[in-house]
C-alpha cells in the first residue's frame, strides 16, 4: 500500500521477493504462477493501473503514431484530466472508507457557482470568495458525514440526496445561466488562476495540472505516512474492529468527509480556469467520471484497500484512451465502450485479488 | 509481584439492561494481582457483558467498579486502555489489510521526533516496526516471514497471537481476553495457552473467557463461574473437577457455600 509513485520497480521487486519466498517456505506446492500474481497484485493493487497505462500509451503510440506521442498531446491529456482527477482523488478518500460520494461534482460546480456569484457580480474580492467557496465545500462535504456518522443513513443514499440538493442549489443560484469569461476576466480574473499554463519544450502545462499532482502527493502523505491515514484504511477495512482497537471512528469519517468537501471545492476553483467560463451545467457527469477513475485505479469499493495514486493512474488511463482512440479516428461511442470493458475488468480484477487467501 | 493484595479489579452490584433483557443483574466481579482468572459459564450467561463492563466498552447501569482499590467510571475502552487495561476481543479487533506493525499501534501510533513528526506528523514507522518485531520475538512469534506483511495473510494462530502480543505490549494493569482459543486448532491453541501463561510469568494478571474446560483448568489460578447474570461462585480449579464445574454452570449442582468477596 506504502507505493511512492517514483520508486514503483523497487516496491515491485519487493513485494515478488516476499511472496517468493513463502511459496519455499510453507506452501511449495500449492502456489502456482497465477496465484503468485495473485499476491504480488494483492500487496500492490496499483500495479494494474500501471501496467495498462504504460501498455496503453505504447500501444496508442504504436497505432496513431507521433499524433498522440507528442509532449504536447500527452501534456494535453494531462490538462484535460486534471477536473476529473482532482475530483477521483477526493473520491478515493471516501470510497478508501468503504463508502461512496456521488456528490462531489455537484459540490464542485455549487462552490465554483458561489465562488463567481461573490466575486464577479457581488463585488467581493477574489480571494475572499475563494475562501468562502472553499469553506463552503468543507461544509457540504460534512452535512455528507454528519448525515452518515450521525444519522447512520448509508452513504449511497445520503449523497444521491445531497446530489441532488447541491444540483438544485447550484441552479438556483446561479439562474441555470453561465457566468462567461469575459466577465470573470474583467472583475476577478483571479478566480482563473488555474488555467494559467506555460510551455515546456512542446509541453503545455497548465497549473490545473499542477494541481492534481500536488493534490494526489499530499493525500498520499496524509494517507500512507500519518496516523490519521492509517486510521482512514482501518475504518475502511473493518470499522468495528477500528473502533474497538481505539480510533474515534466517527470523528476520523468527518474529517474525511470535510476533507473531501474542501478538495472539491478547490477542484470547483481550478475548474474556473480551465474551463473558462462557470457553467452550472458543466460536469454533470463528473461523479461517475471519478469513480470510474478510482475503480480502474485499483482502489476497492469495498474499501481498505489501494493507494491513492491509484486513482490519479486510472484519471490517466480513461484520458489516454479517449485521446488514443479519437486520434486513431475512432467514433466517441468506441470510446464509452472501451471505458465500460475497462470498469468491469477492475472490478473483477479487485474481486480476484481479494480473493488471496493465506 | 508484589504482595500488596488489593484486588486489581473490584466491581459490586453491576448491572445492565437492555431493554427487557437483563445482561448483568447485581453480579460482583473481582481479579487478583498477578492471577490469570478464568470467567466461565453457559452462553448468554453474561460473560462477554461484565468484562466489558470493566474496560468501559459498556456503561453499566448500576453498580461500583474499583481498579487498585480506585472507583472508576470509564466511558470508553479507550479511557480504559489509557489506564494499561488491554482487550483481546473475541473477533481479535484487526484490520486485515493492514500490516502486522500497523496493527499493533493501531490508535497510539508512534510519531518521528522533531518538526516532521510534530507539523508533518510523520509516523515513525522503523520505530513501530522495530517494536512490534521485538514483541513479536520476545512472545516466540516472529515466525511471520515480514513485519510489513498484512494481517490477513496470517493463519488463525498468527493472528491471534497479533492480537495477544499487542495487548501483553502494552498492558500495565490486566488483560481481557474473550474466547481467544475458539477458533483456533489444537496446535494453535497450545501456543496462545503458552503465550498467556509467559504474559503471567510478566506479573501482568489475565482475565480469560473460555468454554473449553481442559484449558481452563490448565491454566486457570481461580474460576469465576457466571450464571444467569452473575457471579454463582468462584472455585480454585486445584478442588473440583471439570465436570463440577460444569455442573455449576448449568445449575445442576448448588454452588459451594462462599465467604463474599
Ligand atoms: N448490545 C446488546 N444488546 C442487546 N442485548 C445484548 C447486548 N449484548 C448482550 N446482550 C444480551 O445479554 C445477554 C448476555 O450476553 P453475553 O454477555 O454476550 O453472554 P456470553 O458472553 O456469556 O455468551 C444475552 O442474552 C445477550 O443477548
Ligand atoms: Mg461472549
Amino acid at each position: 500500500m506504502s507505493d511512492t509513485p517514483s520508486a514503483k520497480g523497487q516496491e515491485f521487486e519487493r513485494t515478488l521477493d516476499q511472496s517468493a519466498k513463502e511459496v519455499a517456505r510453507f506452501k511449495r506446492d500449492r502456489h502456482s504462477p497465477l496465484e503468485r500474481i495473485q499476491h504480488v497484485l494483492h500487496n500492490n493493487p496499483t500495479l494494474v493501473p500501471v501496467i495498462v497505462l504504460a501498455i496503453s500509451v505504447i500501444a496508442f503510440g504504436l497505432i496513431a503514431g507521433g499524433r498522440f506521442f507528442s509532449a504536447f498531446n500527452l501534456s494535453l491529456i494531462l490538462q484535460q484530466v486534471s477536473i476529473i482527477g482532482i475530483l477521483a482523488a477526493a473520491q478515493s478518500l471516501i470510497i478508501i472508507t468503504a463508502g461512496i460520494d456521488l456528490s462531489v461534482a455537484a459540490i464542485m460546480v455549487l462552490m465554483s457557482v458561489i465562488m463567481g456569484n461573490l466575486a464577479v457580480f457581488a463585488g467581493v474580492p477574489s480571494p475572499l470568495a475563494i475562501l468562502i467557496g472553499l469553506g463552503g465545500g468543507v461544509g457540504a462535504g460534512m452535512m455528507n458525514g454528519w448525515l452518515i456518522t450521525r444519522i447512520k443513513l448509508p452513504p449511497f443514499i445520503t449523497t444521491l440526496g445531497t446530489w441532488s440538493i447541491f444540483y438544485a442549489l447550484l441552479l438556483w443560484l446561479s439562474g441555470a445561466q453561465s457566468i462567461r469569461g469575459q466577465d470573470i476576466d474583467a472583475n476577478a480574473p483571479f478566480l482563473k488562476f488555474f488555467g494559467f499554463a506555460f510551455n515546456i519544450g512542446g509541453a503545455r502545462i497548465t497549473l490545473s495540472a499542477i494541481l492534481m499532482i500536488v493534490v494526489f502527493v499530499v493525500l498520499w502523505y496524509m494517507l500512507n505516512k500519518t496516523a490519521w491515514g492509517r486510521h482512514v484504511y482501518a475504518i475502511g477495512d473493518d470499522k468495528d474492529a477500528a473502533e474497538m482497537s481505539g480510533i474515534r471512528t466517527d470523528r476520523t469519517l468527518m474529517s474525511v468527509y470535510g476533507l473531501s468537501g474542501l478538495v472539491c471545492a478547490l477542484a470547483g476553483w481550478a475548474s474556473i480556469g480551465r474551463v473558462g467560463s462557470i457553467s452550472p451545467q458543466s460536469f454533470y457527469e463528473g461523479n461517475l467520471d471519478s469513480i470510474t477513475a478510482v475503480v480502474i485505479g485499483g482502489i476497492s469499493l469495498f474499501g481498505g484497500r489501494g493507494s491513492i495514486m491509484g486513482a490519479l493512474f486510472g484519471a490517466l488511463i480513461v484520458g489516454v484512451f479517449r485521446s488514443g482512440l479519437r486520434l486513431s479516428g475512432v467514433d466517441v461511442l468506441w470510446q464509452v465502450f472501451a471505458i465500460g470493458w475497462l470498469i468491469i475488468i477492475a472490478v473483477a480484477i479487485d474481486q480476484w485479488i481479494r480473493r488471496v487467501s493465506a | 509481584m508484589s504482595s500488596d493484595m488489593t484486588p486489581v479489579v473490584q466491581a459490586r452490584g453491576i448491572v445492565k439492561r437492555y431493554g427487557h433483557v437483563t445482561a448483568i443483574d447485581q453480579s460482583d466481579f473481582e481479579l487478583r494481582p498477578g492471577e490469570i482468572l478464568a470467567v466461565i459459564g453457559d452462553n448468554g450467561a453474561g460473560k462477554s457483558s461484565i468484562v466489558k463492563a470493566i474496560c468501559g466498552a459498556t456503561i453499566p447501569d448500576e453498580g461500583e467498579i474499583l481498579i487498585e482499590g480506585k472507583p472508576v467510571n470509564f466511558t470508553s475502552p479507550i479511557e480504559a486502555r489509557e489506564m494499561g487495561i488491554e482487550i483481546v476481543y473475541q473477533n481479535l479487533a484487526l484490520s486485515p489489510a493492514l500490516s502486522i506493525a500497523d496493527n499493533m499501534f493501531t490508535g497510539r501510533e508512534l510519531r518521528k521526533p522533531g518538526w516532521m513528526g510534530k507539523y508533518l506528523r510523520l509516523l515513525d514507522k522503523p520505530a513501530m516496526e522495530k517494536f512490534a518485531r521485538d514483541k513479536l520475538t520476545e512472545l516466540g512469534l516472529m515466525t511471520v516471514q515480514s513485519i510489513k506483511q498484512p494481517v490477513e495473510t496470517l493463519s488463525g494462530g498468527q493472528r491471534q497471537g497479533v492480537a495477544v502480543a499487542r495487548a501483553a505490549a502494552f498492558a500495565t494493569k490486566f488483560i481481557i481476553m474473550d474466547e481467544p482459543t475458539a477458533a483456533l486448532g489444537v496446535k494453535e491453541s497450545r501456543k496462545v495457552l503458552e503465550l498467556i501463561q509467559d504474559v503471567r510469568a510478566r506479573g501482568i494478571p489475565i482475565i480469560l473467557i473460555s468454554h473449553n474446560m481442559p484449558h481452563v483448568f490448565e491454566v486457570a489460578d481461580r474460576i469465576h463461574i457466571h450464571r444467569l447474570g452473575k457471579r454463582l461462585c468462584t472455585i480454585d480449579p486445584k478442588d473440583y473437577t471439570m465436570s463440577d464445574a460444569v455442573a455449576f454452570m448449568t445449575g445442576a449442582k448448588e454452588p459451594p457455600a462462599q465467604d463474599a468477596a
